[in-house]
């Protein structure tokens, strides 16, 4: 059961999708994880699960500006969260930045989705992480804003390429997979022992290929990826 | 005919042509006329006749020799055939001494020679489709063509099975509202179905039966000279590439003057133009010629072929439509022509003029092949033709022409669909239908009513449309068309300098981002004639250097292979039943077929064959639908899941235009041995429903499709005001609106959009399920202990797309033999 329902359409989840979710075990910047099909990461030692890039009201942010992309997104991305601390139960959640697609974003969102919001305040110590775009979103929203916060050795921030052990987001890494010459693109948790760069979880955001230029630099070795499937999260 | 008109003609030893006259007398009864005439027939000078002598006769009488607004508008396919048109007319005009004045408007015109045009307007304005929709869209549209009487479309054939002819015709509704006693001119090629494009150039009105323009055909000349190539070689068992008559095909070019070189695809046309270099001892100068190379490449091979200073061009369907080059001795058609229409057309470039005939060679690139050729020859001395039907008119381009409405000015919803209802792509567009498009172009269409502040138009208290925002049209503009570009990134020469490399280098062409994304630095491919090697991608530019490397990977241009037609399938379906028609074919192919006779069957023309057989350790299925690469792609993804769900577990499959081969572990004879399965129950036309629904959630060509739908109907912009975003840069992804979409308004009307192009285009779904419906009860199932010889080449390509070069090419040919030893002992 959903310790969260919410009204409108029926939530995106893995499990909805007929299959169970599977999780993978892995370790990363020097803590065991648990990577979520989701996109989340959840750290058993400190009961925390990690998402980054939320873009919540992703489609109400084209749509003004005239492109009317589906009004969906915060619905199934909320959903996706709901799924992920249902299966998790954290007792802390952080959220690396950018959780609104823009500042305006808080002021769109409905009153469910803020419902939602809040109960999860409510359930367990909130944080989020201010990114590009959610300065605000924490005052109204609850729970704490901080631009960086500090764990058990690790450092939480948006932007990757800070000092020390990190894990961030702000990238949106995406792999590229070559099955029979087709080339399928899927979000990706990328990191070395130094430092993890998390998938974006909203359902509207794009990605960049860990390819890029922008991702050159960060590692000292070479790092690895595990793509999201459908139901798993796969090493690649 | 008049004077000066007649003394012209007299001047230059030339007595008008009868359609000439002919068109004249359809303008003077005000009758609008589709001309379908071969090319070399003065086709153009005859659409413009008309309008010449009307203009001459007007402006001679008129005190104010300025306009409101041009007197016949020509619409061109090709940018480059509007300017190319323009200096044709020049030449009459002046020596004739008419007081007309023409001009061209395409997307490069500049914004200065624009204003010009609205403020001094041309007697005769050549222009696109792209350009109409613009013009329509203006707030002083009416006035401009209150004086329109004229609207010739050139190359009709061609433009209206496509979007852009869907943007036309709703351009052309408007036209006519602007200008009631509108005329249109259709000049066209032959086709199936002329009648068809009758109605296209008129109105429909609604309830009646279709209105049609009158038709005048002009036969064709000197039947053309047409041959399969003869030669010592042996025409192999599969592949694409031709290479076993590169001999043949370099001795043909140098025998003669000017060669064009036809091909399908535009790796084909890299791959053959390298090979023909490598053995150019003579250095003929041979010229490549293709959609992907940069366009001032392009514009030079045109200009060294108008100036005959090339023996030969290797070129795709870019040279399909188009200037007439004037001598062009030969033209040779490497691979089958996939349609009769197609050869005849592609032929037709070979005419200098209508009575001499034109001679061309085809090169079958493999021995199905060898049967499409003779099938595509007969249809062209019998003069069929395959040209497909005029479809409904597409969605998403019905949204950007609603949008483009609202632009122009406040519209009156019933009003404007007893508009669109008068173009003929749209005469079966319901009323609910268009409710909803309008609601689409208003806020997206969804159930969930979210975005009704952010409307982009609106209905006011009066009953009318308009837009919301003076901004709105301006993204309207920037957004217009129906042409989308897949995805690409330039290709751009560097150099190598140690570990960095050098900025700025020649820019090649552009590459499909798809195709790159399967490449990593360092791997190589063939591009504009020479071995690429990737170095890297930055920013929207992959970086390359010259490789010495003799075993490139291919250049893949998804979707630039044609389906072979239905109607040449049907030939060669009739040509394996047919032991008469059998008889005309090359040795070789005779007796390759009747082997197959007596080891297996050769099917019926209403059957579909299957055999099982197995080899190694490997259990497979081979069907032979005939349906096109295309529809069989989609029936393999379909029936490997059925086979999946059988318990059957299938390890891969791989179409050809012909056939489709399955493999797995299991014994696939014995599986349906037709007591408790039978090959019938595989191939049903349920297959159609939930197996397809269920693939199609993962299809990536369903998934481009909706891009392309997704960008025509401005969900979203190509371009924003400031910027010019290319496909990579759109920041947010159409594949994951697709999925939401499908997941949450499964009915959504950009779905249906979508879905509507994957019925016939890069799924053909509407093909297969004509063919399952056809062999329901006549699949003829063969169980064999081994492969049959009909099977050989289909067997040949399981693996051919990921091994490529010439080492792969050799392991090819002993796969070959070992196969087809196998076969025939």
């Amino acid at each position: 059961m959903h310790a969260f329902s919410l009204p409108g359409p029926r939530p995106e989840t893995p499990a909805a999708e007929g299959g169970v979710a599977v999780t993978a075990r892995a370790q990363v910047v020097g803590i065991e994880a648990v990577l979520d099909p989701s996109g989340a990461l959840y750290w058993p030692a400190e009961e925390t699960l990690v998402v980054s890039d939320l873009h919540l009201e992703t489609g109400s942010s084209y749509a003004r500006s005239g492109q009317m992309l589906p009004p969906y997104d915060t619905c199934l991305t909320l959903g996706r969260l709901a799924d992920a601390v249902a299966r998790h139960a954290p007792r802390r959640l952080i959220a690396l930045g950018d959780s609104f697609h823009d500042p305006f974003g808080p002021e769109r969102l409905a009153d469910d989705h803020r419902a939602l919001l809040a109960a999860f305040c409510r359930r367990m110590e909130v944080v989020w992480i201010t990114g590009n775009h959610d300065h605000a979103a924490a005052e109204t929203l609850g729970g704490a804003a901080v631009e960086t916060l500090r764990l058990g050795g690790v450092t939480f921030r948006h932007v990757p390429g800070g000092e020390g052990v990190e894990v961030a987001g702000h990238l949106h890494p995406a792999a590229h997979v070559v099955v029979r010459g087709q080339s399928l693109k899927r979000r990706c948790f990328v990191g070395d022992a130094r430092r993890l760069v998390m998938p974006a979880f909203g359902v509207l955001t794009g990605g960049l290929p860990v390819t890029d230029a922008a991702f050159a630099g960060l590692w000292r070795e070479r790092p690895r990826t595990w793509a999201i499937g459908r139901r798993r999260v796969y090493p690649v | 005919m008049p004077e000066p008109f007649a003394g012209w003609f007299a001047s230059r030893g030339w007595a008008p042509r009868r359609h000439q006259l002919d068109l004249v007398e359809k303008a003077e009864a005000g009758r609008s006329t589709l001309l379908i005439a071969p090319t070399g027939a003065g086709k153009t000078l005859a659409g413009f006749l008309p309008s010449l002598i009307e203009i001459a006769r007007d402006n001679r009488g008129r005190n104010a020799p300025l306009r409101e607004g041009p007197h016949t508008l020509y619409i061109s396919p090709l940018k480059a055939l509007a300017v190319d048109i323009a200096r044709n007319l020049e030449a009459p005009i002046a020596e004739m001494d008419l007081p007309v004045t023409v001009e061209t408007r395409t997307g490069d015109t500049p914004q200065n020679r624009r204003r010009r045009q609205k403020e001094r307007p041309p007697d005769i304005l050549l222009t696109t489709a792209e350009q109409v929709a613009l013009l329509v869209s203006q707030a002083d549209a009416e006035r401009y063509f209150s004086e329109l009487k004229v609207v010739i479309v050139d190359e009709l054939h061609s433009i209206v099975t496509s979007k852009r002819g869907d943007l036309l015709a709703l351009g052309l509704a408007r036209l006519r509202r602007h200008a009631p006693g509108l005329r249109t001119v259709g000049l066209s090629a032959t086709v199936a179905d002329p009648q068809e494009l009758c109605g296209w150039l008129v109105a429909q009105a609604e309830g009646h039966a279709s209105t049609r323009a009158d038709l005048l055909v002009v036969e064709g000349g000197a039947k053309p000279d047409i041959t399969i190539l003869k030669s010592q070689a042996r025409v192999p068992w599969s592949g694409h590439m031709t290479r076993w008559a590169l001999p043949d095909i370099y001795a043909l070019i140098k025998a003669h003057g000017t060669t064009l070189v036809f091909v399908n695809t535009r790796s084909q046309a890299e791959m053959l133009f390298h090979e023909l270099w490598r053995i150019n001892e003579d250095t003929l100068a041979i010229a490549l010629h293709h959609g992907s190379l940069d366009r001032a490449q392009r514009r030079k091979v045109e200009a060294a072929m108008a100036a005959n200073r090339l023996r030969a061009v290797v070129c795709t369907s870019t040279l399909d439509l188009g200037i007439d080059w004037g001598d062009v001795d030969l033209v040779i058609h490497v691979g089958a022509p996939k349609g009769a229409s197609r050869l005849a057309q592609r032929i037709g470039r070979a005419n200098h003029r209508m009575d001499e005939p034109s001679k061309a060679v085809l090169v079958p690139s493999n021995r199905f092949e060898v049967m499409e050729c003779q099938a595509a020859l007969d249809a062209s001395y019998l003069g069929h033709q395959d040209t497909p039907p005029v479809g409904d008119g597409a969605l998403d381009v019905l949204a950007q022409h609603v949008l483009g409405m609202a632009v122009a000015a406040p519209f009156d919803p019933l009003l404007l669909y007893e508009e669109i209802v008068s173009a003929y792509p749209y005469r079966r567009l319901d009323w609910e239908t268009f409710e909803r498009v309008v609601d689409f172009a208003a806020t997206g269409g969804y159930a969930l009513r979210a975005y009704e502040r952010y409307a982009k138009i609106r209905r006011r208290k009066d009953g009318l449309w308009r837009i919301s925002h003076p901004k709105i049209a301006q993204q309207y503009r920037l957004n217009v068309g129906t042409i989308v570009e897949i995805p690409n990134l330039t290709v751009r020469l560097v150099a190598r300098r140690g570990r960095t490399l050098t900025r700025g280098g020649r820019v090649l062409g552009t590459i499909e981002e798809y195709f790159l994304n399967t490449l990593a630095p360092g791997d190589t491919f063939l591009f504009a004639g020479d071995v690429l090697r990737l170095e890297g991608v930055r920013d929207n530019e992959a970086l390359v250097t010259r490789s010495k490397q003799k075993e490139p990977k291919i250049p893949y241009y998804g979707g630039s292979k044609f389906p072979l037609t239905t109607y040449l399938a049907t030939v060669v379906r009739g040509m394996l039943a047919d032991p008469d028609r059998r008889r005309a074919l090359p040795e070789q192919v005779r007796d390759w077929l009747d082997i197959q006779a007596e080891r297996s069957l050769l099917p019926k023309a209403d059957e579909l064959l299957v055999e099982t057989f197995p080899r190694g350790n490997r259990h497979y299925l081979v069907a032979y639908p005939f349906e096109g690469r295309l529809a069989h792609q989609t029936l393999g993804m379909l029936l490997t899941r059925r086979l999946e769900r059988m318990g059957l577990h299938p390890m891969g499959f791989v179409a050809s235009d012909y056939a489709l081969a399955v493999w797995g572990l299991a014994d696939l004879s014995t599986a349906f041995d037709g007591a408790e399965r039978a090959m019938g129950d595989l191939f049903n036309e349920d297959l159609l429903g939930d197996d397809l629904d269920e693939w199609l959630a993962d299809s990536v060509l369903l998934k481009r499709t909706f891009r392309a739908c997704a960008e025509i109907a401005q969900l979203i912009e190509r371009r924003h005001p400031g910027t010019e975003k290319t496909g990579r840069q759109v920041t947010v992804s159409t594949d994951l609106i697709y999925d939401v979409l499908r997941t949450h308004e499964p009915d959504h009307i950009l779905l249906r959009a979508t879905w509507a192009d994957a019925a016939t285009g890069l799924l053909d779904i509407r093909r297969l399920g004509e063919m399952l419906a056809r062999v329901k009860g006549d699949i003829v199932h063969q169980r064999l202990e081994k492969i049959s010889p009909l099977a050989v080449p289909v067997m040949l390509e399981i693996g051919r797309e990921i091994v490529h070069g010439e080492a792969s090419e050799l392991l090819m040919s002993e796969a070959a033999d070992a196969l087809v030893r196998e076969a025939l002992e």
